[in-house]
Order: structure tokens, then C-alpha cells, then sequence
């Protein structure tokens, strides 16, 4: 059992520049920022070494940080130009009962981030649910589809804050 | 002279007996021996968590009801829990035992439908009827307390809806008393039935690695020989102060994490939940279950994830608030979606048959798999 | 005999035997209507339910209803199906299973064609079920069909083995092949085949365990060749939607279920027949206690229709308690344990018919 603090310092040790920093949120539970190139090693160090044992991935949920400059279009649909998506996984380590909150914050231009599926089975349909629904795309992932979604769906990624339903899908009427 | 063969590709579903809902499985065939299955889901894709952003946090608990239909009850807990939590809100006794036996009493409800259909499934039919017939009884109580029998939005952010009527603790023990024979029943008619066991026993055997990496959890992963129960290992509300076991799967007619200890497990779980029932019935102290209910959800702004040990595995609450009425982002981690992600790996090398059963046996729900 | 009867009172031979081979469906079509209600009584009963209670005194008029909304359906037929097979095969279905009726004595005033080969007529006839059961698949143009279809061929072809290794131990013990002659010689309950059947000495004796085992063989095998639970393989529910019917509707439909049924009540009597002495009864007669001969047969008929029925209810009782198996373990029940059960049943047998 490893605090998340103590985790920070071993990874801050461990990787200096990819790992940014932590911030407390409500709870005074820690996540740690990294740098996207960097998830794929700093998982796979978290997942290997025996002293941390992050065998489970609780979870990965992408959010659209909406903190991009807001541009109305004439019909008051908006668009958030620039910004950024987040990537927020939550680990456990099933022997030594720790939790860890990691994040990675993408640029909403190029949301493009190395997929963890090779490290937890799980993350498989996690990343495919980001990737349907904040549009983030993983590289080195084996199935990159549309999950839950049309596998035909053109009209964006509907959990970003400037998603804007499309008049006609196949020639049907989306609007009721 | 090797003699080529072509691979069949059968569509299961959207529409099929026995996809519990509208799943689509591609199987592909050689003969009928499997060599892949693909899920595709999204037929009952409702975009619950779009929903979520554009309301306020009590309006969304009817949502939530609808993500895992057998178990409404279990979903608004672990919400409410999640909700309370960020606002700092601590509920008084009387409403965590309310809220701690409906839970139990819905986790019963819920393993009787697996249990019910399972036996469908593999072709028996009598058990289900045997099962929804207790899951009736478990629901008449649901309605008696809150008017509902499937959608209750009865947990209310620092509360509950209605207090439950003065003779429910009397009809609660009178069910208690009778539901025991019923699993004595169900496990006469079905568990130890020859063909049954021969149907599910070494059947889908799901070691206990693979299943943390798939991220498997709740009764599943306990069958496949894992103790672990967010009820004992993370405890929330006050299941700390209740006497129960955790059953694990011991592989007593096969292998450890076959499909017959995945069922098995789930009866063994519902003579737990009795044994939590009694305790809490006994226990339940006066109080009023209304007073703690804020005014106004305004919440800080930050970020948290909760989870709660639903009757189908682990379902946790990941929200984000940016301090307005609305939250930014709800994620939840639906078990169900997690397990059907396993499918493909365990049905590989068997029988167009076993598909139903491995299916029947990881229990799923649809409305929790497409949110 | 009905059939003399007949031929005296219209003098033609070819119009009597046509009127002769019309009476079993005035028995087996009212026969199909009461089995599916008593179908959904014994299941409802098992269930803790009650089953059709609005329509008629507790809903016996349920299945007659149904019967008139299957008549009114609109018949579909897929665009890509192979339509004449897709037509002939529920006819053939309920041909082959009408077609056992024919060696089948309902009275001993009553049997269709009285042939000395009528237990090898009937293992004939009831393949002819496979081929309709194949034509359906294959036409239907569905892959649920077409699996369930090679399923239920499979399973029919394989079944076949134990139940004419159990006729040939009957062909052994009486030396018999017509079911007519075997009702008529079973006169009492100690002359049915099960407790030794009608031969003097004590092989009599002696073969009655073998008997026993044999009667289990046959009633389980034939309960695979009719396909119910938990031999219900071909159309399982869960996996197969319905098997190779799954495209059938309307009168198609009505079709198979009649054959369905039929088929149950056919397998029902002919293991009734062999073991349990067919239409005999068990004790003596009424007709032949106060001396009235034209009431014997229709006593006979009775006791035909309660054996059968009861066999019926067996099945019945068989479907709604127990789970159904895989194809592989099904196939390892026939030729792991009863095909090597039916043979050394009938060796034996033979040995002690024979040699001692």
C-alpha cells in the first residue's frame, strides 16, 4: 500500500520531464499528470514493477476540457477553437490495494495518444468508447472502431461540448 | 491432400432469443466449432452521459435507473453516494440501512433474473418461473415503499424519496423466511442437475489473471477464485457493520471459473444478501429520512470517482464538476460493458451452444452496455 | 376388422381402403389440438401457473383459437428460398409421421395396413422426417435453419441404431415383427413384453430385467427421433431460434406442429405397443363380463389412447423439468451408452432365447 504522493516522487524520479505534476481535487485524492508520449512507459513501469502492481484498470474517461476560445456562429450554434481533450485513468493494484489517477491532456487539434490495450485487455473497449465519443485516437490500437455508435457515423464526436446534431443520417431526419 | 473449407459467419441477433437484449454477436463458424465472436453493441445507445451534461444532478438519478434496469436501486446508490460525497454531505443512519436493504434486496432480484434466464438459456424452463416468482415478491415490496416496480428514483441525493411503510420490516421477514426454499429449490432443480452441470461445467473457464486484465469484476471475477468485494475491500455507506462471507468459485463440478461456478456464485451471493437483510432488518433505527436533503446541488468544482459493488460487478461513478448546477462530465464504468469485452476470448474452440452459455453466464445488461 | 366392414358395405375395395386410411387423421388431428393444451396445462401446473383460463372453461377452447388464427395467417415465403422444396417439406414431415400410423393397431378391430414388417415399416417411415427436416433447412435459405436441419438429421440417423437394435430383441424373444400380432398375444399384464411377454418356460423369467432395460432404451432413444426436450437439439430455442422451421408460418407452420405432435403420440404407441400391450387391457373387459362383444373393441381403443397419452405426459414432464444437452454430448449419449446398451441387451437376450 503506497500513497499517491509516494508513487509521485518514485515516478518524478523515474521519468524527470514526463511526469508534469499532481493536483489535489476535491477529495484530496492525487492525479499526476504526464506527457502523452510518455503514458505508454509510465504505465508499463507502473504495471511491471512488483512494488506497484497496477494489474487493473478501473477505468479511462475522456473529457472535453471545453477551455478553448468560444467562436457563435451566426445560427448560435459555437465552436470551441483550440483547447484541449483529457484522458483520466484510474488504476488499482489488486495485491497491494493502492489507487493511482493519471492524466493526459491532449491538444484538441491533434488528439493523438499511444494506446495502453497491450498493457490491460480492458482498455481495448475504453479507448474504443474515447475514441467514439471525444474523437481522441489511439495509436498501436488493434480495432480502432466506433463502439457505440453508427460504425457509419460522420457527423463527430457527440461528448465534445461543440457536438452540433446533423440534419439527416442515411437519409433520415435526426432533429425530432 | 489438404481439403479446403470455408468459415460460416452467423449473425446472432440484434434480434435472438437469447441475447438478453439487442446485441449483435458475429460468429464465425467452422462447422460448429467457434473461432471468433464479435460483439457489436450500440443498438441501446441513449447517450446517457450527453444527457447528464445538460442536467442538474438530482434530475439525472431516473437516468441512471435505466443503465442497468434489473438493478435501478444499486445504480441510484452508487450515484447518490458519488453526489454526496462531493458535496460533503453526511445522510442520517436510518437512510443508509434503508438504502443498504434495498440494495440487498435488489441484488437478490437481479441474481434471480440471471439465475431464471440462465436456465433458459441451457433450456430449462421451469427455475425461471420458480425465480420471477420471488423476484415478484421483492418487487411488490419495491412498490409498496416507493410506487415503482422496475424505476424508482427513490434515492435522492442526501436522502430518499419516501421513508418505507410501517409493515414492510414485518413482509420483508415473511419474504426472507420463504425465499429460503426457493434457492433450496432452484439448487434441487437446476444447480446439481446432471445436465445442466454437463452443459456449463468446464465450459468458458476464465482464469483469474486474464480476468483482472480484462477489467472483470462483481461475480465473475469472484468465480474465478478472486476474493474481492468492494463491500469488504473499499467499504462505502455501512456495510462495514454487517457479518457476511464472500463467496469465491471453487470449481466444484469443473474448473475454477467456468461457467457453472460463475452461476453458482450468484446463488451462494443471494444466501449472503439474506443473511446482510436479516442483520440490517433487525438494526434499522428511527430517524427521518428526508431532513439532509439539500435545497440546491451546487457543487464545488473537482472531480471524483466512487464505485459500488452492483449486483453485476463493479459500477463506479467518474464526475466532474466545474461548480455549476450541471456537471461537466459523468462517466460511468458500466460492468456489463467491461464483461462483454471478454466474450470473444472465452468462446473460442467451443461449441455454437456454448456461446449461450458463456453469454447466459457473464450476465449482462443491455441498457448498461449501450448507456 | 374395420376395413372387411367397409369393403362389404361399399363393395369397392379402392374406395373402402381410402375411407380406411382416413380414420387415424380423425384421430390424430383432435389428438394434436387436446396434446397442445394439455401441453400448456402441464407446464402451466410445473410452473406454478395456470395456463389459459379465458378462453372457454379454463381455456380449453385456447388451441382451437390458435388453430384458426394459424389458418388466417399470412403464409410467408422469403424471396430467396427454394420455394417448391420450401412447400413439399412440411408435407412430407407430416406424411412420414402420418405414414407410422398405418402399422400401428389402434384396436383389434382397427389397424391401417396390417404388414409383417411393421416395426421395420415404421423405423422406415419416420426417415422420411429427415429428408423433410433437410428440405426445410435447405430451402428455408437461413443459416439457423440450415444448422438446426443438420443437427436434427444427425441426431434422427443416429437414434435410428438403438431403437431397431431394441425391435430386433423383440423379433428375438416373440418372433414377430407385426405390431398387430404383438397387441393381440399381450392379453393380460402378465403377458406384456416387459414382464417377459407371452412364451411359456422360464425364459419367460429370465428376460424380464432385459426387457425393462430395453423399454428405457427405446423410450429415450425414440424421444430423440421426435426431438423434444432434452433432445430438443434441432429447433433449441436459445441458439437456434427455431430450428428449421424458423421461417415458417401460417399453414407451414401448422404443418410441422401437427407433425409435431403427431409424431409423439406415434413414438408413444409404439412403445405402448411393444411392452406395455397396446390397445389390451390390463385386467379383462366390461364387454366380456355382461357379454357384449361390440364393446370390446372400443374398451381396446380406450386403453390405446390412455397408454399413449400417458407416454405423452412423460414427454411433457420431461421437457418442462430438465435443461437440454449439447450436440456432442447428445451424440455420446447414443453411441457411448445406448447403442452399446441395446446390443449387449440383445445379445444377451438372444442367448438366453436361443441357446439355453
Amino acid at each position: 500500500m503506497k500513497t499517491p504522493e509516494v508513487i509521485f516522487e518514485a515516478l518524478k524520479q523515474h521519468f524527470g520531464e514526463a511526469i508534469l505534476a499532481q493536483q489535489a481535487n476535491v477529495l484530496n485524492e492525487f492525479m499526476i499528470d504526464v506527457e502523452p508520449s510518455a503514458i505508454k512507459k509510465v504505465s508499463f513501469f507502473l504495471v511491471s514493477e512488483p512494488e506497484y502492481n497496477f494489474d487493473n484498470l478501473i477505468l479511462i474517461s475522456a473529457l472535453d476540457d471545453a477551455n478553448g476560445k468560444k467562436v457563435i456562429a451566426e445560427d448560435g450554434s459555437f465552436i470551441f477553437e483550440g483547447g484541449t481533450l483529457s484522458l483520466i485513468y484510474h488504476l488499482e493494484s489488486t495485491t497491494h490495494k493502492h489507487r493511482l489517477v493519471l492524466r493526459v491532456t491532449l491538444p484538441k487539434e491533434k488528439p493523438e495518444v499511444e494506446s495502453v490495450s497491450q498493457l490491460w485487455q480492458h482498455a481495448d473497449w475504453e479507448e474504443r468508447e474515447a475514441y467514439d465519443m471525444i474523437g481522441i485516437v489511439f495509436l498501436n490500437h488493434p480495432d480502432l472502431r466506433r463502439i457505440l455508435m453508427p460504425y457509419d457515423w460522420d457527423a463527430g464526436y457527440p461528448l465534445r461540448k461543440d457536438y452540433k446534431n446533423p440534419e439527416f443520417y442515411q437519409g433520415m431526419k435526426v432533429p425530432y | 491432400m489438404s481439403v479446403k473449407t470455408e468459415h460460416m459467419v452467423l449473425n446472432m441477433g440484434p434480434q435472438h432469443p437469447s441475447t438478453h437484449g439487442v446485441l449483435r454477436l458475429e460468429v464465425e463458424l467452422d462447422g460448429e466449432i467457434i473461432i471468433d465472436v464479435k460483439p457489436h453493441i450500440g443498438y441501446l445507445h441513449r447517450c446517457f452521459e450527453k444527457h447528464c451534461e445538460a442536467m442538474t444532478y438530482p434530475q439525472i438519478i431516473p437516468y441512471v435507473d435505466r443503465l442497468d434496469y434489473l438493478a435501478s436501486m444499486y445504480n441510484e446508490f452508487g450515484y447518490v453516494i458519488a453526489v454526496e460525497k462531493l458535496l460533503g454531505i453526511k445522510v442520517p443512519e436510518r437512510v443508509e440501512y434503508i438504502r443498504v436493504i434495498m440494495g440487498e434486496f435488489q441484488r437478490i432480484a437481479s441474481h434471480l433474473v440471471a439465475i431464471g434466464t440462465y436456465g433458459i438459456d441451457i433450456g430449462a424452463f421451469t427455475p425461471f418461473l420458480y425465480c420471477f416468482r420471488d423476484r415478484e415478491r421483492i418487487l411488490n415490496l419495491f412498490e409498496i415503499t416507493c410506487g415503482a416496480r422496475l424505476l424508482y428514483n427513490y434515492m435522492w441525493v442526501g436522502g430518499l424519496s419516501h421513508d418505507i411503510p410501517p409493515d414492510f420490516v414485518r413482509l420483508a421477514k415473511e419474504f426472507l423466511v420463504d425465499f429460503k426454499k426457493t434457492i433450496a429449490e432452484v439448487n434441487n432443480l437446476l444447480s446439481y442437475n446432471k445436465i445442466f452441470v454437463e452443459r456449463t461445467a468446464n465450459v468458458g473457464i476464465l482464469p483469474v489473471e486474464t480476468a483482472i486484465n480484462y477489467g472483470i469484476s462483481g461475480p465473475n471475477l469472484r468465480a474465478s477464485g478472486m476474493k474481492w468485494d468492494i463491500r469488504k475491500d473499499d467499504p462505502y455507506s455501512i456495510y462495514d457493520r454487517f457479518d457476511f462471507d464472500i463467496p469465491v468459485g471453487e470449481g466444484l463440478r469443473g474448473t475454477v471459473g467456468d461457467c457453472w461456478d460463475r452461476y453458482y456464485i450468484r446463488v451462494l451471493e443471494m444466501v449472503e444478501s439474506v443473511k446482510i437483510l436479516e442483520q440490517a432488518l433487525d438494526q434499522i433505527p428511527e430517524g427521518n429520512v428526508q431532513e439532509t436533503i439539500p435545497k440546491r446541488i451546487k457543487p464545488a468544482e473537482g472531480q471524483i470517482y466512487t464505485r459500488v459493488e452492483n449486483p453485476k460487478g463493479e459500477l463506479g461513478y467518474f464526475i466532474v464538476s466545474k461548480g455549476g448546477l450541471q456537471p461537466h462530465r459523468v462517466k460511468v464504468r458500466a460492468p456489463s460493458f467491461i464483461h462483454l469485452g471478454i466474450m470473444g476470448e472465452l468462446c473460442k474452440g467451443h461449441l455454437v451452444a456454448d456461446i449461450i452459455a458463456i453469454l447466459g453466464s457473464i450476465d449482462i445488461v443491455l441498457g448498461e452496455v449501450d448507456r | 376388422m374395420i376395413y372387411n366392414f367397409l369393403v362389404d358395405l361399399i363393395g369397392n375395395e379402392a374406395v373402402a381402403a381410402f375411407i380406411n386410411s382416413i380414420i387415424p387423421l380423425l384421430f390424430i388431428v383432435p389428438f394434436a389440438l387436446f396434446a397442445v393444451y394439455l401441453e400448456r396445462k402441464v407446464s402451466a401446473h410445473m410452473q406454478d401457473r395456470l395456463g389459459p383460463m379465458i378462453t372457454g372453461w379454463h381455456g380449453w377452447l385456447q388451441t382451437i383459437a390458435d388453430i384458426l388464427k394459424l389458418l388466417q395467417k399470412e403464409d410467408i415465403t422469403a424471396s430467396k428460398t427454394d420455394k417448391p422444396l420450401f412447400f413439399i417439406a412440411p408435407i412430407l414431415a407430416f406424411t412420414g409421421s402420418y405414414m407410422a400410423f398405418a402399422a400401428i393397431p389402434f384396436s383389434s378391430a382397427y389397424i391401417g395396413a396390417n404388414i409383417d414388417l411393421g416395426l421395420i415399416f415404421i423405423a422406415a417411415v419416420s426417415s422420411l422426417v429427415v429428408a423433410a427436416l433437410l428440405m426445410a433447412g435447405w430451402a428455408s435459405n437461413n443459416k439457423y435453419s440450415l444448422l438446426g436441419a443438420m443437427r436434427s438429421a444427425a441426431q434422427i440417423v443416429s437414434y435410428e441404431i438403438p431403437t431397431i437394435l431394441v425391435i430386433l430383441t423383440i423379433l428375438v424373444v416373440t418372433g414377430s415383427l407385426n405390431l398387430y400380432t404383438l397387441s393381440e398375444n399381450q392379453t393380460n399384464i402378465f403377458k406384456w413384453l416387459i414382464f417377459g411377454g407371452y412364451g411359456e418356460g422360464w425364459q419367460k423369467f429370465a428376460i424380464i430385467p432385459f426387457m425393462m432395460v430395453g423399454m428405457v432404451v427405446m423410450f429415450i432413444s425414440t424421444l430423440a427421433e421426435v426431438n423434444r426436450t432434452p433432445f430438443d437439439i434441432p429447433e433449441a430455442e436459445s441458439e437456434l431460434v427455431a430450428g428449421f422451421h424458423t421461417e415458417y408460418s401460417g399453414m407451414k407452420f401448422a404443418m410441422f406442429f401437427l407433425a409435431e405432435y403427431a409424431n409423439m403420440f406415434a413414438v408413444s404407441v409404439l412403445v405402448s405397443a411393444i411392452f406395455l400391450g397396446g390397445y389390451q387391457s390390463p385386467f379383462g373387459y366390461i364387454g366380456d363380463v355382461i357379454g357384449v362383444s361390440w364393446l370390446i373393441p372400443i374398451e381396446q381403443f380406450m386403453w390405446f389412447a390412455v397408454k399413449g397419452l400417458f407416454f405423452v405426459f412423460v414427454q411433457m414432464w420431461l421437457r418442462w423439468t430438465l435443461p437440454r444437452l449439447r450436440v456432442d454430448q447428445l451424440m455420446e449419449i447414443c453411441w457411448k451408452y445406448l447403442i452399446p446398451i441395446s446390443i449387449a441387451n440383445f445379445l444377451i437376450v438372444a442367448f438366453l432365447m436361443v441357446l439355453l
